[in-house]
């Protein structure tokens, strides 16, 4: 994760139950306090949107990547069957899209599940040296953490952790990176 | 968030679990020591193997006149073993794409293992098709590759090109699946680990994964899109390899009704193996809360009316032979039904269509043995039937003078063996290295699905591992 700035003093406050931290995100933002991100064991659903993260534009990525896979199974399928070697097979024309559907449909899939997951595993920095920032080791077990980064809050230390405390953290932590 | 579930829905974790419950349950067979069950089961399925692969070399080195064929019979075990082991492979994804896009819950005990299966399936699968080359050194010749490389390009007119396609789609589609799915639960096993090593090769394949709100948003969305594309592309994969049959013109294989009837016959076995192998995974394993009879009557479900549809469609190939008028065709059914196979007719009919109406009963479909039964019972007959369909449809030619029967050797049996051999090692791999059962999607569901609430689920484990001892300062 490169958007680490300043000194990377982080407060995390560690939550038990996915319904008090989706709750809490709402709580800490009202109270005036920026969130870097949460990291939770499993998906929550409108968490994302709380946090007011973008919506995703994997779909776009993955259309794209579909659109390309059924060019190409066209080029290639009308390049070899009708142009480099033409050849009548099963008394067909030498081009006859109708017959290349299942190539083309394959390769359109093929094409945007491997783009797709190219896509993600980018745009999310994930690869097999990546070493990951973890704000507790316990976010991929049972715990939910939400990491502040002191940097960007004008609010003090101890008005930020008060404010964790209330919104129903049951550890608030420093994570110095 | 809404964790509404009705009252009257059967629970599908048992034992009130917590979080961290889920974590410690499944990781543990990943951390420990192989059981003794463990190594006695990968010794033989290695021993199995290494005899299959000297088999199958044998068989590449004197040429496929080793096996059974004859002129007549060009086609027999290998492209029977062929389509019943990449039937076999459907369950997997079905489970994950259509079972995802649908919201069943039940999916998510079952999914990791199913689509494990799938994997080391479609490669026992692609495995029979290099064998039945004789040639595997010339196998890139069914890539569209240049004349220089190749002899002429691929015929993309054929349905063995598409099956090319199809089957690498498939293989490459599902492994990206699975091992997208893998990333979370690989990450809470690296952050478990004590050894450097195991977590230095966890952390490698766990790609950096940190659980943070924004990946798992992205990877939501992922896996939603996947499971879009994988749904119509495991519907194609069985249509394509019934069109290698349905496009030609011997009786018996020209049949239109064979790609929905392929499909559903691919989705009855792989459920059926997917039981043999949970039903083992649960006891072993020790995962009978999460893999509960709830599942196992689920999946009964599906068999029952996969096995329906099946059923119908043997009728009716029947009623069609008939009623078209071909007398060719309505040779081809009557000599399958009453001709010298007509104990492999038998037996396909009686595995497959009367077996699986056992589970009409609640107490058959809810109870272990038979399930385990049945389910072994659907896979002979699954074998049955392609082998009924390839054979039966061949043995019979035009001219009476060449009418020949099958007889397999030792080596289309052996190297019927060797797939096992390859199977169970690879799945035994992985059920010793990977969890056998999605934690996060397990975690995900526990408040809407689990038998009793605990106090509070998020709460203390029994045993529960303290991660940085100086965060247990104010554990509650």
């Amino acid at each position: 994760m490169s958007d680490i700035t300043g000194n990377g003093k982080f407060l995390v406050g560690i939550y038990d139950d996915d319904d008090v931290v989706l709750k809490a995100v709402k709580e800490v933002k009202n109270a005036g306090v920026r969130i870097h991100e949460v990291y939770t064991p499993f998906p929550i659903h409108g968490l994302d949107i709380a946090l007011g993260h973008p919506r995703s534009r994997l779909g776009i990525a993955a259309f794209m990547f579909g659109l390309s896979g059924t060019i190409t199974a066209l080029l290639l399928t009308a390049y070899t069957e009708s142009f480099d070697w033409p050849m009548i097979v099963g008394g067909k024309d030498s081009y006859s899209p109708i017959i290349y559907v299942p190539v083309i449909f394959e390769l359109t899939v093929l094409f945007s599940a491997l783009g797709m997951v190219g896509t993600f595993l980018v745009s999310n920095n994930l690869g097999p040296t990546v070493k990951p920032l973890m704000y507790d080791l316990r976010t991929t077990d049972n715990k939910f953490a939400m990491a502040i980064d002191l940097d960007k809050n004008n609010l003090v230390e101890n008005d930020i952790e008060q404010i964790l405390r209330n919104s129903g953290a049951a550890e608030v932590n420093v994570k110095q990176f | 968030m809404s964790h509404v579930t009705s009252a009257v829905r059967t629970p599908l974790v048992t034992g009130g679990k917590t979080y961290a419950d889920v974590t410690e349950d499944i990781s543990r067979q990943v951390e420990g020591r192989p059981t003794r069950e463990w190594t006695i089961a990968f010794t033989i399925s290695v021993v199995v193997l290494i005899y299959g692969t000297a088999c199958v070399f044998w068989t590449w080195w004197e040429g496929l006149g080793v096996w059974g064929l004859n002129k007549t019979v060009g086609w027999a075990w290998d492209i029977t073993n062929f389509v019943w082991w990449v039937g076999i492979g459907h369950a997997g994804t079905l489970i994950s794409a259509i079972l995802l896009l649908f919201r069943q819950k039940w999916r998510t005990a079952v999914n990791r293992s199913a689509e494990a299966m799938t994997i080391f399936a479609v490669l026992c699968a692609a495995s029979f098709i290099l064998m039945h080359m004789g040639r595997p050194w010339l196998a890139y010749w069914a890539l569209p590759l240049p004349n220089t490389l190749g002899s002429l390009w691929v015929n993309f007119k054929s349905p063995l090109v598409w099956d090319v396609f199809a089957i690498s789609t498939y293989f490459t589609v599902s492994l990206v699946f699975w091992y997208m799915g893998l990333l979370p639960d690989l990450a809470t096993i690296r952050d478990r680990a004590r050894s450097k090593v195991s977590r230095y090769i966890y952390g490698a394949f766990s790609l950096g994964w940190n659980g943070s709100a924004k990946t798992w948003a992205r990877y939501e969305y992922l896996s939603l899109i996947l499971a879009g594309l994988s749904t119509p592309l495991v519907l194609s994969v069985h249509t394509i390899v019934s069109m290698d049959f349905a496009t030609s013109v011997i009786p018996g294989w020209h049949t239109t009704i064979f790609p929905p009837y392929f499909v559903a016959g691919a989705i009855f076995s792989g459920f059926a193996m997917v039981q043999n192998l949970m039903l083992i995974i649960r006891v072993v394993f020790k995962l009978e809360d999460y893999i509960t009879i709830e599942h196992v009557e689920s999946m009964n479900k599906i068999i029952t009316l996969t096995g329906s549809i099946v059923g119908v469609a043997y009728l009716t190939e029947f009623f069609i032979a008939w009623y078209s008028g071909v007398e060719f065709e309505s040779y081809a059914f009557i000599n399958r039904a009453t001709g010298p196979y007509w104990w492999a007719y038998a037996a396909m009919m009686t595995c497959n269509v009367v077996s699986p109406q056992l589970f009409w009963s609640r107490a058959i479909r809810r109870s272990i043995v038979w399930t385990f039964t049945i389910s072994v019972v659907v896979n002979i007959g699954m074998w049955f039937e392609r082998f009924v369909i390839i054979v039966t449809s061949l043995h019979r030619d035009y001219l009476p003078s060449s009418w020949a029967m099958f007889h397999p050797t030792l080596f289309d049996i052996s190297d019927y063996i060797f797939s096992f051999g390859f199977f169970f090692t690879l799945f035994l791999l992985f059920a010793k290295f990977l969890p056998v059962v999605n934690m996060a999607e397990v975690k995900a569901i526990i408040k809407s699905s689990s038998e009793k609430l605990p106090v509070s689920v998020s709460g203390v484990a029994k045993g529960e591992r303290v991660a940085n001892p100086t965060f247990n300062k104010d554990v509650d």
